[in-house]
């Protein structure tokens, strides 16, 4: 099992042709993903790692189930691209593309729920279940991928793609893998929160336990915290929240357009207390994250 | 971005909302001249980016001409993060028969631009953090056109009398359309000021237009007069870190920043995103103190690294380099290997003494392994932990 | 000087094939090899950057050999 893809995920890739998307669609094949076609407006008719591509979404989809939609064209045409994909009927999106103003993301967001289509990221490398299926470039070559991911009993979302591979990497290390990882964005809007993910873990049978990677800016740890309250979730969640140091900083950005110390819910400090209150594991430090996942588990099995 | 208040209150005439009138003295004597024209009290307000100043030293008011010019002097003298303050708005503080404060920004949680007001002047998150009951929060659609409805019921929540309605729904309608049409991420009115004429006045404001957002608003940034090389940081930034923009701005391979300067002993090159943030905090845990805060991501090329390594060895103080990253997917770490050795050696000193330790497990490890042990130089994998990497760098380089 | 990858070129086995030069120019991501005549020359700065992605070699398996100084 696992949450939002599956073996026989589907997808797509607009703006196949671009460097980085060259390489993740080679890697994602590589890794035994679907990739069903790709877009680029001008390269219709070509071929990229045998993927047929096309100049419009609608012409793949006319001729086939699609599931999902990878976008990683420039910021300028993102939104656009994500329009073009919803409107083709894709129910699930993750955006790649950094740098896409919030009002186009919330722009975007807003005609994906309109649509019944859920949006992952901007700023996001994707999503994995480990040796199933993998929608997006999370974890790099095939090869180093697999030594990142295992499968395993983990649920993971992180506001970083990098640190994403970072702690599964750890989580499996310590032979408790993942069921689930999924990079849920830099940006300070975001298709997808921890709290709205949290429901499809809840009913994932995989599932055992979520693991929270998250840094400064915004109120989806105050949500997380607040949904941990109001639902009496089986699932034992620890977090980290990163860039401590930047307490002392206010108004700089660092890391993620999102991270930024400007309000009081910005702070990890405020962030740290909030999950603390609602009963989430927050490690002090990153290394102690799988050690803290088994007590968590051992004591709830207890 | 952070707009200076006089630009903030240009943005909102410019769309038919009142503002006092006002001119910006860039010296006393500007500022002497200017309170004789708009006839004395005045107020005075430095014009500053930085954050967490306190207001009562910032806005000052002004009985005669020659006050103005007295305050006006002090007020320049400020810091601004490194900085002189841009000028001192001088303003004629209208007289307000009723005051109240709004804020618009984006809900991360709803994902919607939201609009939050108060029936008393301030900062609205302030009054929400003291009293949450007195706070109104509506939020709007960047997808659907602004509706006036919205508008005309938040000012009804927010106690206007029936005959103030139509003209404080303008005000507030027109208030959220420019957030939206100037890509902003924050705009603080606060104090929207009822006048004896009936009219609304804008007489506290601040603004930040998103970064990324200034591509498409060229056109009003150069009517605001605003230089496509002004970043508008909040803190000036050092020559080192101008130094660091410039290495990264001249190679559009992969990303080198921002790079950040502290005071500390240990340089360090890392990877970017989140992996910087928690190497950071990593190194500050165990008690080292960063020298500078980097971020090498992407795919950078060799000279990039290579570049940034000897920018940061040639900080006073930095004898000792930490070369740490999260599991890299893009970037590799042979190319990185290569450019931290190549910087080192440029810098005139050994690598195999100057790089405490590297750490960039992934994307081509086995090579980077090669390179590293041909130099002598300490590197761990993946089995070590970004904590424990971040542990022996600091044991090795002294807190 | 590069310290990480040396390019050895048989220049006479570039010379033979006709647009095998300009073909190395054109496929090398990193701009090592400049077309000069018939045959190639090397751009000294750039050796460093390789990113060792072989398509020089599978231009040119008899001319072209890319060799890692950190080997051996
Ligand atoms: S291996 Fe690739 S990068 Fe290196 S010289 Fe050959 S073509 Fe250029």
């Amino acid at each position: 099992m696992g949450v939002l893809v599956h073996e026989n995920f589907e997808f797509i890739v607009q703006g196949i042709t671009g460097r980085e998307a060259l390489n993740f669609t080679r890697e994602c094949l590589q890794y035994g993903s679907k990739i069903v076609g790709g877009v680029t407006p001008g390269r219709g008719g070509r071929e990229v790692y045998g993927v047929p591509v096309y100049d419009t979404v609608r012409e793949i989809t006319a001729k086939r189930k699609v599931d999902g939609s990878v976008i990683t064209v420039p910021a300028a045409f993102a939104a656009d691209a994500a329009l073009e994909a919803i409107d083709a009927g894709i129910k699930l999106l993750v955006i790649i593309t950094e740098g896409i103003p919030r009002r186009d993301a919330s722009m975007l967001i807003e005609y994906a729920t309109l649509h019944g289509a859920r949006v992952i990221g901007p700023n996001c490398l994707g999503v994995i279940i480990p040796d199933v299926c993998r929608f997006g470039s999370l974890g790099g070559p095939a090869v180093d991928c697999r030594k990142a991911f295992k499968p395993g009993i983990v649920g993971v979302m992180s506001r970083s793609g990098g640190m994403t591979t970072e702690i599964c990497n750890a989580l499996s290390a310590a032979g408790l893998g993942e069921s689930t990882a999924i990079s849920v964005g830099g940006d300070p809007v975001i298709g997808s929160t921890y709290s709205e993910l949290m429901p499809l873990f809840e009913a994932d049978p995989a599932t055992k336990a979520v693991v929270i990677y998250s840094e400064p800016g915004g109120s989806s740890e105050a949500e997380l915290a607040r949904w941990a309250k109001e639902n009496e979730s089986r699932l034992p969640i620890v977090a980290f929240v990163a860039g401590r140091f930047m307490d002392e900083m206010p108004g700089m950005s660092f890391g993620h357009a999102g991270t930024v110390v400007d309000k009081k819910v910005d702070s990890p400090a405020d962030k740290i207390r909030r999950m603390r209150e609602a009963g989430i594991s927050v490690a002090d430090d990153i290394g102690d994250i799988p050690r803290l996942v088994k007590e968590r588990l051992a004591g709830a099995g207890a | 971005m952070r707009f200076y208040e006089s630009e903030t209150k240009k943005l909102i005439a410019r769309h038919g909302v009142g503002v006092p009138k006002s001119g910006v003295a860039r010296t006393p004597a500007d500022a002497e001249r200017l309170a004789g024209e708009l006839g004395a009290p005045v107020v005075l307000k430095a014009q500053m980016l930085a954050y967490g100043k306190a207001r009562s030293d910032t806005v000052r008011t002004a009985a005669t001409p020659a006050d103005a010019a007295k305050v006006a002097a002090e007020l320049l003298a400020l810091d601004d993060g490194g900085r002189k303050p841009a000028g001192v708005l001088v303003e004629k503080r209208p007289a307000a028969t009723g005051e109240w404060s709004l804020a618009f920004t984006y809900d991360g949680t709803a994902k919607k631009p939201v609009m939050i007001g108060a029936a008393e002047p301030g900062n609205v998150e302030d009054i929400a953090d003291r009293d949450p009951s007195k706070v109104v929060r509506r939020h709007f659609s960047a997808l659907v056109p602004f509706s006036d409805y919205l508008a005309k019921e938040m000012v009804v929540a927010l106690g206007a009398k029936s005959p103030d309605v139509p003209k404080m729904t303008a005000a507030v309608s027109r208030l959220a359309q420019l957030f939206l049409r100037y890509d902003l991420t924050q705009l603080d009115v606060f104090s929207l000021g009822r006048l004896e004429d009936g009219s609304f006045v804008a007489i506290d404001a601040r603004s930040d237009m998103e970064v990324e957002g200034r591509p498409r608003q060229k056109a009003i940034l150069a009517e605001l007069g605003i230089a496509e090389d002004d970043r508008r940081l909040v803190r000036e930034p050092t020559p080192f870190e101008i130094e660091a923009a410039k290495i990264d701005a001249e190679d559009p391979r992969g990303v080198a920043g921002p790079v950040v300067e502290f005071d500390g002993n240990i340089g360090l090159v890392i990877g970017a995103g989140g992996g910087s943030l928690t190497l950071t905090d990593a190194v500050r845990r165990v008690g080292g103190r960063p020298a500078n805060y980097a971020a090498l991501g992407g795919n950078p090329s060799v000279r990039k690294a290579q570049r940034l390594t000897k920018l940061i060895l040639s900080k006073p103080g930095v004898k000792q380099i930490a070369v740490m990253s999260n599991v890299v997917s893009n970037t590799r770490a042979d190319l990185v290997a290569r450019g931290v050795i190549k910087g080192v050696i440029e810098a005139g000193l050994d690598p195999a003494k100057t790089i405490a330790i590297f750490r960039v497990p992934g994307a081509w490890e086995a090579d980077a392994a090669k390179i590293l042990e041909k130099y002598g130089v300490e590197y761990c994998d993946r089995t070590v932990s970004i904590s424990e990497a971040a542990k022996r760098a600091v044991d090795k380089i002294g807190r | 000087m590069a310290m990480f990858i040396r390019v050895d070129v048989d220049q006479a086995v570039i010379r033979k094939t006709p647009g095998l030069a300009a073909k190395l120019a054109e496929s090398c991501p990193v701009k090592i090899f400049k077309a000069a005549g018939d045959g190639v020359d090397l751009v000294e700065d750039a050796l460093d950057e390789c990113t060792l992605c072989d398509l020089c070699m599978q231009a040119s398996p008899e001319g072209v050999k890319v060799v890692k100084l950190y080997e051996g």
